[in-house]
């Protein structure tokens, strides 16, 4: 089947987007293509005018600025997985990246697109959850910073505004080396979207014990943190019973559903497992594991 | 939903076409005539499609073909021929990789960039980086013996002096060149001495 018809509107900079999508608020963006594409060809998703943001350089580019390590909206996945300062101060983004689709679709798919498309088994957001992530969001002539929990409305919906675009994922550098963990289960090893995933991190503190975090994929209808589970870790020590609890707590407070990935039974347990499995793992080494079911 | 003219630079020819904006780029290189780049699945699933997109491999059937202006496209023809092929061709065609062949350029490409970034990838990295590229006929096994055997000719290729590393990139970049004077050089030891 073809793609149906649409206008295709190729800015080169940023500015030129921004005023662009002013006078044409029904535009949807495009980097990659790896989802919208697909979804345009099924008629999942119907578009008139699609904004093509590959051509514009300031939307691809990671770099360091004051104490976060921003990543601009089209780095693709590839590129995360490339890069040093990534691995230094997100290792958990790109252990959640080395098990994104495959690498065809790594080298086109970017981290704006898979959060702007809010699927809630995105593979970027959980570790991003984690990393207390801010999302850069300009319209013409402004811009703001929100947190990623609160870019996410549902199941492929954000509370992005017409005209409004999504330019950059900011990440506070964390202080010290926090330990982290990653989970996810999945159908086959590989080219495989997640059933579960889970995922940890431990931020050293000056005093007392560490904060301990915790995120979860496609257990919600979007990607969550996994809040009351948290806070029944705040200021004591990450015990084997301690952890029993939060795990439960993790796994009742998903909102899991039946899908032709796995029932809501199957994952709510699995939750716990996974859960239970990325905070143990936090008091060895830093490390992620991606099963095949 | 005007068609516009549109450059293209393929297996380093230069092709001005006139596209609809939602023309992909494997509709676009197949009506050029570059049907070594199948149609499979048309949603980035099977990697039948696949070609070097300024070095990277992507499914060309989720690029629009407007997006791969001003890129260097390579597809596998662009790699070498049955005359010249280049050794990661050849690699697949000793080991028995190839069964009714629909598969294989995506294959082809996706090992291309597998070697070019990494020339002595283990197992695990080798079937990692063909996970995007379905075969319905081999089992993979053979697939895998084509692309460490490639990796081995290519690395014996590197580190001989006066010879290819099997490098795709066009030589007289920014000038049109006819894919058959291309050809003959890949794969020409005596030719393609050094880096171009």
């Amino acid at each position: 089947m073809t793609l149906p018809a649409f206008e295709l509107l190729q800015p080169e900079s940023l500015d030129e987007a921004l005023k662009l999508l002013g006078e044409t608020p029904e535009a949807v963006p495009i980097a990659g293509g790896t989802c919208l594409l697909v979804d345009l060809r099924e008629r999942k998703t119907s578009a008139d005018v699609l904004l093509d943001l590959s051509r514009i350089e300031a939307l691809r580019r990671i770099e360091i600025v004051g104490d976060e390590l921003l990543i601009g909206a089209t780095v693709t996945i590839a590129e995360i997985l490339d890069d040093p300062s990534v691995a230094a101060y997100a290792g958990v983004l790109r252990e959640a990246c080395k098990t994104f689709a495959a690498p065809l679709i790594r080298n086109r798919a970017t981290i704006g697109g898979n959060l702007a498309h809010a699927s809630p088994a995105a593979d970027t957001a959980p570790p991003l959850l984690l990393l207390d992530a801010m999302v850069e969001i300009q319209a013409d002539g402004r811009k703001r910073v929100a947190p990623l929990h609160r870019f996410f409305a549902g199941p492929c919906d954000t509370t992005l505004k017409p005209a409004h675009l999504l330019t950059a994922v900011r990440i506070p550098i964390p202080e010290g080396a926090p330990r982290w963990t990653y989970q996810k289960i999945r159908l086959r090893k590989a080219d495989a979207i997640s059933v579960v995933s889970a995922a940890a991190l431990a931020a050293p503190s000056k005093d007392g014990p560490p904060e301990v975090r915790i995120a979860l994929g496609a257990v919600a209808p979007t990607p969550i943190r996994a809040w009351d589970a948290e806070e029944t870790l705040k200021g004591g020590k990450l015990t084997p019973e301690a952890i029993t609890v939060a795990a439960k707590v993790a796994a009742e407070e998903a909102r899991p559903i039946d899908d032709l990935r796995g029932s809501a039974e199957y994952r709510r347990r699995e939750i716990e497992v996974l859960v239970r499995r990325c905070l143990s793992g936090l008091m060895s080494s830093n490390g992620g594991e991606a099963d095949g079911a | 939903m005007e068609p516009r003219a549109v450059t293209l630079r393929v297996n380093g020819r230069t092709h001005d076409v006139a596209l609809a904006p939602n023309a992909t780029l494997l509709e676009a290189l197949r009506d050029l005539g570059y049907t070594d780049v199948k149609s499979g699945c048309e949603k980035g699933d099977c990697g039948a499609c696949a070609v070097l997109l300024d070095g990277a491999a992507v499914n060309s059937c989720l690029v629009l073909a407007w997006q791969a202006e001003g890129a260097e496209i390579v597809t596998n023809s662009g790699l070498g021929t049955i005359e010249r092929p280049h050794p990661i061709q050849e690699a697949f065609a000793d080991t028995g990789a190839v069964q009714c062949g629909f598969c294989t350029s995506g294959m082809i490409i996706a090992t291309k960039e597998l070697l070019d970034r990494n020339p002595d990838p283990t197992e695990d990295e080798i079937r990692e980086a063909l996970s995007g590229n379905l075969c319905r006929c081999t089992g993979y096994g053979q697939i895998v013996e084509a692309v460490r055997l490639a990796a081995t000719r290519l690395r014996d290729l590197g580190s001989s002096p006066s010879s290819s590393r099997g490098d795709d990139t066009p030589r007289e970049a920014g000038h049109e060149v006819d894919p058959a004077d291309r050809l003959r050089a890949v794969g020409d030891e005596t030719e393609a001495g050094g880096d171009s």
